[in-house]
């Protein structure tokens, strides 16, 4: 295959220690190598920045919910279209992408790896079959656990290793990640209209509590092995006031890390990073929970910064979308899925004179600039739900620069910025930083050790954005950053360039990646058995029918591990 | 009448045994009616009725509703024969008629159902 | 003679598409079905009575057997050539074929819709205002104690819906028919009904009305009239008490809404009643959806172009106005100049109007069974039948996806939809210069 050089760019590679040197980077058969023959393709970096392509940990891309919305929402495809040309299909946007937009979208903003962080077990096929339909870049979903009955009915009984062998089962069938948890116990209350408030309350029926779900999951992910840890959105998404849950929540698992890892990773923490008792009063946690991670290593979390824009909520938790359609009076989808999970879609539009609006935007930036270690925080809009991901180089400029934060603050809600740590926060992200929160760090926390890096042997996923570090001030020139983030000078796929100055140039099929975790013959037999008896009572689905072949993924890429037991 | 059209299990059944099948025929070509109504336009079952609205007419059998169908409303299951009666007016909703046409139903005894065949050439004969 | 038994097939007729039927198969051939309703019983004993095998082709006013290639040749010819094609059908047949229908409909510049626009079309321009409170299959079945059909007969159209997933079906908090009420709706006393606990008989075109009544009574008001629909306003009340006092309902609706007066606005204000309903209680609603796969080509439209049927692509992005991009309205205005028919017969589907249009244009189908339309095709390709001779994926009505499997080997030589349309998708290609 193609070898190829990418010469002489500035290279931000973090987790080989790279700093903004100027190197050359060698690709051979879509992988990065120490040297290439003369002979081989040359593309000219200098002056430029080269790091490797973006790895995004949680965006809502693909599946039945993202699907929902985007029939929900005509409205949001209306003014932003894509035209189809030789080589790129048609499509729409604008918080809710067609599938083939969405790949192409990526890849301009020189990302080349995304995870749709929730899909229901029993619609996972789905979720795959909108994933093969996302050009270039190379994917992978998140199963739903926590409020499935089977998960419940084994930690009741403290049955650790069976429900493991219950997650591998799944996460097999469904060609699965991570083990993805929302609102545990939470939306099996709200498939009876009901709620839980805390990690205490027990679940109707299924006499657990939220808190012996993250648990009994945190520990049977331990015993999978699994290259990521659970993932996991929180109780009490809405409750005003819900900082205190968030810090229980990682608070919940913390004697379960016996080593410097991470054992939990809590997503969009600026959703549940408020404080208040009433609309009207709700302040900034994030110092709370900043000072919570800086202080404990066994925690990663990924932002969910809002921008102000009119987007679209969706998410599994059913209870508090009900919550937001009360409260906003928008069209509303519901979408609950027997024996496991729910999902809901509302419309939103955050506000900049909305003084709850703009306190959530406070958060998010507050929990980047306040928590040190950029290798644990994450930046995310939890697309589309706080933003679409296109907005991400105007988050990064956020991080970047002091003086691009006083200009958007500018036009807040004056209530809201006095109320704000974030006006007296000073600090500002380097290139370095940014490299780690949107791709080092992400990589190394899902545990794809050939991503997020341009060492021999990675992937040869890079970006190339034009822009010369040497040459411009990134807390001044913000805008420069900006615009050459917006529009990758270069991305390139496996060794092959698919955008070439912000155009899409080639739409090569990326990998599914998917785990198989295996336990011992036996535990995994005697589920299967518990299974057999359970699922014709439980799913309206033949078991047999339940489980996908991995011959239905366009392009298989499976991860073995062997589990602990 | 009423004329409304609908899914019924014998059109469904016949329709999987073949759209060009004495089955399908039977059960597609028929028009069912309250038996009161049925008297009073002196109609019996199972002879010939014309349905007629302001797209067209249709000659189907008569038969007992055997699902009770209010006085003054006619059911025909869905196909080529209640189609052929019923109108494309969408109101710009994208979906036609199907359901609540103003009909007249008359007795038939001479005239013949067509079959599919024959109602397809009707179809493809006419000018625009 | 070896008997081999395939288990859990899924059938492939309407959109409950169970799961669990067990075909027998001797010597390729279908010998007995399990488990299936009548319906899917004759479809799997019937399917291979009336088939064509070869393609046919019109010259000079008559069918011609072709060879495949110069069929493909000749309909990508067609579609390539033409202004404003219109690809259609969809409903009955795998996600993989729609997939290819999509970027065929891209690359001729036609317009794209499926069976949805004749069927719970309004359902979608209801969930586009209102949205839609609802749930998979498997939950009625558990949690339900209230079960309403509102202008759906599924003991014609969906017959093993009240058994496997509803009123009649066994769950973990309710035990059959036990403690559950069902009520129907409809303008006749149909079959359905005659198992319900309540049967409303609505006047004819006046379901807005009663579920506007019902919102009223729902909400604790008073109605002010007497009689309205056709029903009294007693009985009204005591169906918004039982509504509003059950612990988890569900109300299942077909297109006795959809397709009276009112159309989409009486799917607004269903989907409204229920939404109100979740500030007293559970309720869901669900659209009976009539085919195997018209969920799934809903899907696969929405997800490639953003929305879920009558997706017109000529000016080379996607566009959509129902009223103006739909099938029936392009065809009563005679903008299209072709049209391409995918496993579906709409020279017998649609009113008499719209199919006059419709044969009055070169038409390419592709369908395993002779049918109307395709006796007035320019070209008709006979096709490989999903579910029995060939594999895909489908979604239930619920938007379950279900992996189909093959159950017997096709005809000799037929090709299976996703192969016909992507040899014409090929030969387009070429013809525009690709």
């Amino acid at each position: 295959m193609n070898e190829l050089i990418v010469k002489n760019g500035i290279v931000f590679d973090p987790l080989n220690g790279i700093d903004g040197e100027a190197l050359d980077i060698c690709i051979k058969d879509g992988k990065v190598v120490e040297s290439v023959a003369s002979s081989a393709e040359v593309i000219d970096a200098s002056g430029m920045i080269v790091m490797p392509g973006g790895v995004d940990i949680h965006s809502h891309i693909a599946g039945s919910k993202v699907n929902a919305g985007r029939i929900l929402r005509p409205e949001d495809h209306v003014k932003d279209v894509e035209s189809h040309t030789p080589i790129t299909r048609a499509g729409t946007g604008h918080s809710i992408p067609s599938t083939f937009t969405t790949g192409y979208r990526y890849a301009k903003l020189g990302y080349t790896t995304v995870f749709e962080p929730a899909t229901p077990l029993l619609k996972t096929r789905h979720t795959h079959e909108e994933l093969d339909d996302t050009p270039i870049v190379d994917k992978g979903c998140f199963p739903l656990f926590g409020n499935d009955w089977h998960t419940m009915e084994y930690l009741k009984q403290d049955r650790i290793e069976e429900c493991a062998a219950y997650i591998a089962w799944m996460l097999r069938a469904t060609k699965g990640y991570a083990v993805k948890i929302v609102n545990p116990g939470g939306v099996e209350a709200w498939r009876w209209g009901r709620s839980l408030i805390g990690l205490e309350d027990p679940v109707p029926n299924f006499d657990i509590t939220p808190r012996q779900i993250l648990r009994g999951l945190c520990k049977a992910n331990q015993l999978l092995n699994l290259p990521h840890t659970i993932h996991v959105h929180t109780n009490d998404l809405a409750q005003i006031g819900n900082y205190e849950t968030t810090i229980k929540t990682m608070e919940a698992v913390r004697d379960l890390a016996n080593d410097t890892k991470p054992v939990i990773h809590v997503t969009h923490v600026q959703f549940t990073g408020r404080t208040g008792s009433a609309w009207h009063n709700v302040g900034s946690g994030a110092p709370e929970i900043a000072d919570y991670v800086n202080k404990h290593g066994h925690v990663t979390v990924d932002l969910g910064q809002i921008i102000f824009m009119d987007t679209t909520t969706m998410t599994a938790d059913g209870g508090f979308q009900y919550m937001l359609y009360q409260l906003t009076k928008n069209k509303w989808m519901n979408a609950d899925v027997e024996v496991e999970t729910g999902a809901g879609v509302v419309p939103y539009t955050y506000r900049r004179s909305n003084y709850v609006n703009a306190i959530q935007w406070g958060i998010g930036l507050e929990l980047a600039l306040l928590i040190r270690d950029p290798w644990r925080v994450f930046m995310t809009t939890d697309h589309p739900n706080g933003g679409d991901f296109t907005k991400y180089p105007k988050i990064i400029s956020w991080l970047m620069s002091k003086k691009a934060r006083e200009r958007s603050m500018k036009k807040i809600n004056k209530t809201a910025k006095r109320k704000l740590d974030l006006p007296g926060l000073d600090r500002e992200y380097s290139f370095s930083e940014i490299a780690i929160v949107t791709r080092a760090g992400t990589a190394k926390a899902l545990g794809l050790d050939q991503k997020g890096h341009l060492g021999v042997g990675a992937d040869a996923d890079l970006a190339v954005y034009n822009i010369d570090p040497r040459k411009i001030d990134s807390s001044n020139d913000y805008i420069k950053v900006r615009r050459a983030l917006k529009k990758a000078a270069f991305t390139i796929k496996d060794g092959k360039t698919v955008v070439k100055d912000g155009e899409i140039v080639a739409t090569p099929l990326g990998r599914t990646f998917w785990v198989n975790s295996t336990m011992s013959d036996s535990i995994t037999h005697d589920v299967e058995s518990d299974l057999r008896k359970t699922f014709d009572d439980y799913y309206t689905v033949q078991m047999d029918n339940y489980a996908m072949d991995d011959r239905e993924l366009a392009r298989s890429h499976r991860i073995d591990i062997k589990a602990r037991v | 009448m009423k004329l409304i059209s609908g899914r019924s299990l014998g059109q469904a059944r016949g329709k999987v045994s073949g759209k060009f099948s004495e089955d399908y025929f039977r059960n597609a070509a028929v028009c069912e009616l309250d038996p009161e109504d049925l008297k009073v336009l002196g109609i019996s079952p199972n002879e010939n009725v014309k349905i007629t609205t302001d797209t067209g007419s249709v000659v189907v059998r008569a038969a007992t509703a055997s699902q009770r169908v209010q006085r003054g409303v006619a059911f025909m299951p869905y196909g080529p024969w209640a189609n052929a009666v019923l109108s494309s007016e969408t109101y710009g909703t994208g979906m036609p008629s199907f359901k609540g046409v103003e009909a007249e139903i008359t007795p038939a005894h001479t005239e013949k159902i067509l079959n599919l065949r024959s109602l397809i050439e009707q179809i493809t004969k006419s000018q625009r | 003679m070896t008997d081999t038994i395939v288990r859990n097939v899924v059938c492939t007729f309407c959109g409950a598409t169970c799961d669990d039927l067990e075909v027998t198969v001797e010597n390729g051939k279908v010998r007995q079905v399990r488990s299936g309703c009548s319906t899917s019983l004759n479809k799997f004993l019937n399917y291979n009575r009336e088939r064509h095998l070869t393609p046919l082709i019109r010259k000079n006013g008559e069918y011609e057997e072709a060879t495949y290639e110069e069929a493909v040749r000749r309909s990508a010819e067609i579609l390539a050539k033409a202004r404003y094609p219109i690809l259609y059908g969809w409903s009955s047949t795998s996600c993989e074929a729609i997939r290819v229908g999509v970027e065929l409909t891209e690359w001729v510049g036609g317009v794209m819709d499926n069976t949805t626009t004749v069927c719970h079309g309004p359902t979608m321009l209801g969930v586009h205002d209102i949205g839609e409170v609802s749930s998979s299959l498997g939950e009625v079945r558990q949690r339900a104690d209230l079960v309403i059909y509102w202008g759906s007969n599924p003991v014609h159209s969906h017959p093993h819906h009240v058994t496997r997933y509803t009123a009649m079906s066994k769950g973990r908090f309710h035990d059959g028919r036990k403690g559950r009420t069902l009520i129907v709706v409809d303008v006749r006393k149909t079959d359905t009904a005659k198992l319900a606990d309540h049967f409303i008989q609505i006047a004819p075109n006046s379901d807005y009305e009663l579920l506007c009544a019902l919102r009223v009574a729902a909400r604790g008001d008073e109605l002010e009239q007497e009689e309205i629909a056709g029903v009294s306003a007693e009985k009204i009340e005591e169906l918004a008490d039982l509504m509003v006092s059950c612990e988890f309902g569900v109300i299942f609706f077909g297109v006795g809404l959809t397709m009276s007066l009112g159309r989409h606005r009486n799917i607004d204000a269903a989907l409204s009643l229920v939404r109100d309903l979740n500030s007293r209680t559970k309720f869901l609603i669900m659209p009976m959806r009539g085919w195997y796969n018209v969920d799934g080509a809903d899907q696969v439209l929405a997800w490639t172009t953003g929305y879920p049927y009558a997706v017109d692509l000529s000016h080379g992005y996607p566009r959509y106005n129902p009223g103006d991009t739909t099938v029936i309205d392009i065809l009563q205005r005679g903008d299209c100049d072709a049209a391409l028919v995918v496993a579906s017969d709409p020279i017998s589907n649609f009113p008499l109007e719209t199919a006059k249009r419709l044969a009055q244009i070169p038409v390419i189908t592709i369908d395993p069974h002779p049918s109307a339309t395709s006796i007035v095709s320019e070209i008709a390709f006979p096709s490989t039948i999903v579910g029995i001779e060939t594999g895909g994926v489908i979604y239930r009505m619920d938007g379950v996806a279900l992996m189909l499997k093959p159950v017997v080997p096709p005809p000799p030589g037929i090709r299976s939809d996703v192969e016909v349309l992507s040899d014409i998708l090929a030969q387009v290609k070429k013809l525009k210069g690709s």
